[in-house]
């Protein structure tokens, strides 16, 4: 069969390599996952497993369920945020058919779309599958990886047309203040730039609150945030999202998904609902639990030595491996069956780092930890 | 004092993890928990740490019941002075007042039903304000202080994902 050029071009994702040597193995307490550990809290499950005792399989509105869409727009002033349920609100399936759709809405072909890195690995290809061009912007460790001005204006960013960042961010686990976010705002209306806000983590912050780059002077217009019930509702497997937007920007999205995805899944949205009504308490308790492992795996680090800044949200730390970040990654599969993923998967300033997922129980945190201590000890690759 | 609420809350969760991994945990030093640890237990709201055991996974035989109790009590008897006697006994591990239909909710516990229910007949029945016993024995527990008495389900997750 011939194959399109775009599916040719694109590579395996570089964690697909390691899943594969961590899955060959017995034992291996991963720290390499981007998914909670948890279980949709109960009551989301229950409304989903109602919907279908009702029989309630049907396709929903293009949009998604209306009153899913108004739960929403209860649910975000929480982060300063308001938008109309009728016009400015798409439910997705998944936050990453968001960002495709976002994507898809936005960019023409040879376009220029800056983008965070390192970041989430969707990003890039998401671009080339719109027909633009990604343009890493670096942020750098020295700024415990948020984006400044500088970063924008160094990586040219000022000839694009969007901005994608994403905060809390997945690898880094740092957050991004009002005040942080201002600089990428100034330099986003200054250059007329269009700002994908991929927030899915904002649920997830445990030092401040989150702040969406939505909410600054003149952004609103030139802003999509995307979020969803995936991390911080525990509800990966149920794959559903939101987009928030102008409504010319959200009518655009829905034309594309009204022929591509039509509605996201329905069971998903029943789920979804509860989860916004009844389940703040569980989201809290999660997040609490989640922030103890979180103190608990950095300050394991520092005494071990590894460098490794304060991560602030989402289930990430960073630390800095003490070899090559690939090799290190590699060593300490084999010889203690702890599996990290190596940062440079996620764009080139990951490089020299590790992304350490702390979404998994602390006994299972407590031996990898004192794994990790033996290997530093015993001198890393030297075993 | 919200260090204390913290610090309880992880104790439920798992009383026999080190200070230390407690102290990192709660972003504090070591020295700290332990003193707040000997204040809960000071201040007796930490009475004691025990397992959370299911019977039916281990080698022996128990049982166990919830007791109802009714009382009738005078003007010199309170439900206090009731509950002093019966809490002396070691079969009984757990007593509460409770509202509605009875007064007395006892958990019992003995090797077989023939013990517990002897014990009930001839150890709490005949305590003068006691006027009614209604006892049910426990057939099976599927969760008891907050855990499941299920086998743990496996991480079914991939081991590595983006």
């Amino acid at each position: 069969m011939k194959l399109s050029e775009r599916a040719r071009n694109t590579p395996p994702s570089g964690i697909r390599r390691f899943f594969e040597l961590a899955e060959e193995m017995d034992d291996v307490i991963s720290l390499g996952v981007g998914e909670p550990d948890f279980s949709a809290p109960w009551k989301a499950r229950a409304a989903a497993i109602h919907s279908l005792e009702r029989g309630r399989t049907s396709y929903t509105t293009n949009r998604g369920m209306l009153e899913l869409r108004e739960a929403i727009a209860d649910h975000v002033p929480r982060y300063g945020l308001d938008y109309d349920p009728e016009t400015e609100i798409l439910v997705t399936t998944g936050a990453s058919e968001a960002v495709d759709l976002a994507l898809r809405a936005l960019v023409d072909p040879g376009d220029a779309v800056a983008v965070q890195s390192p970041a989430y690995i969707s990003y890039g290809p998401g671009v080339r599958f719109s027909g633009g061009e990604p343009l890493p912007v670096s942020t750098r460790p020295e700024n415990d990886f948020v984006m400044t001005y500088d970063d924008l204006e160094r990586a040219g960013a000022a000839d694009a047309e969007v901005l994608m960042i994403c905060y809390p961010n997945n690898p880094t686990g740092a957050t991004a203040s009002a005040d942080d976010l201002g600089e990428i705002a100034e330099f986003a209306r200054e250059h007329d730039l269009t700002v994908l806000a991929d927030e899915i983590y904002a649920g997830l912050t445990y030092e401040g609150d989150h702040a969406s780059i939505a909410t600054l002077p003149g952004m609103r217009e030139r802003t999509i945030v995307l979020n969803g019930f995936s991390k911080a509702y525990a509800m990966t497997g149920l794959r559903l999202g939101y987009a928030l937007g102008p409504s010319e920007a959200i009518d655009a999205m829905n034309r594309i998904h009204q022929y591509t995805m039509l509605s996201a899944p329905t069971t998903a949205q029943y789920a979804a609902l509860e989860a916004l009504k009844a389940c703040d308490d569980d989201v809290a308790e999660m997040r609490t639990q989640y922030d103890r492992r979180r103190r608990f795996v950095i300050s394991r680090f520092h005494d071990m030595g590894l460098d490794c800044f304060e991560a602030t949200g989402a289930f990430y730390a960073f630390p800095e491996a003490p070899y090559d970040d690939e090799q290190f990654a590699e060593d300490l599969l084999h010889s203690e069956g702890v599996a990290v993923v190596p940062g440079r998967v996620f764009g080139e300033e990951g490089y020299g780092h590790l992304r350490v997922s702390y979404a998994t129980g602390m006994a299972d945190l407590k031996e990898a930890m004192t794994r990790m201590e033996r290997f530093l000890e015993q001198g890393g690759d030297e075993t | 004092m919200a260090d204390k609420l913290e610090l309880l809350d992880l104790l439920l969760e798992d009383a026999r993890e080190s200070t230390d991994t407690i102290a990192r945990q709660l972003g504090c030093d070591e020295s700290e928990v332990e003193s707040m640890i000997a204040e809960l237990e000071d201040e007796g709201a930490v009475l004691g740490y025990q397992p959370v055991v299911d019977w039916s996974r281990v080698e022996t035989d128990h049982v166990a019941a919830e007791v109802e109790l009714n009382l009738e009590l005078d003007r010199e008897t309170k439900y206090g002075d009731v509950a002093s006697r019966i809490t002396k006994f070691d079969e009984v591990t757990a007593l509460r007042l409770v509202s509605g239909d009875y007064d007395f909710d006892v958990t019992v516990e003995g090797d077989s039903m023939r013990d517990v229910s002897m014990f009930v007949s001839e150890q709490i029945a005949p305590i003068p304000e006691v006027t009614q016993t209604v006892t049910h024995f426990v057939m099976n527990t599927y969760k008891n202080r907050g855990l499941e008495f299920t086998d743990s389900d496996d991480d079914d997750r991939l081991s590595i994902s983006p």
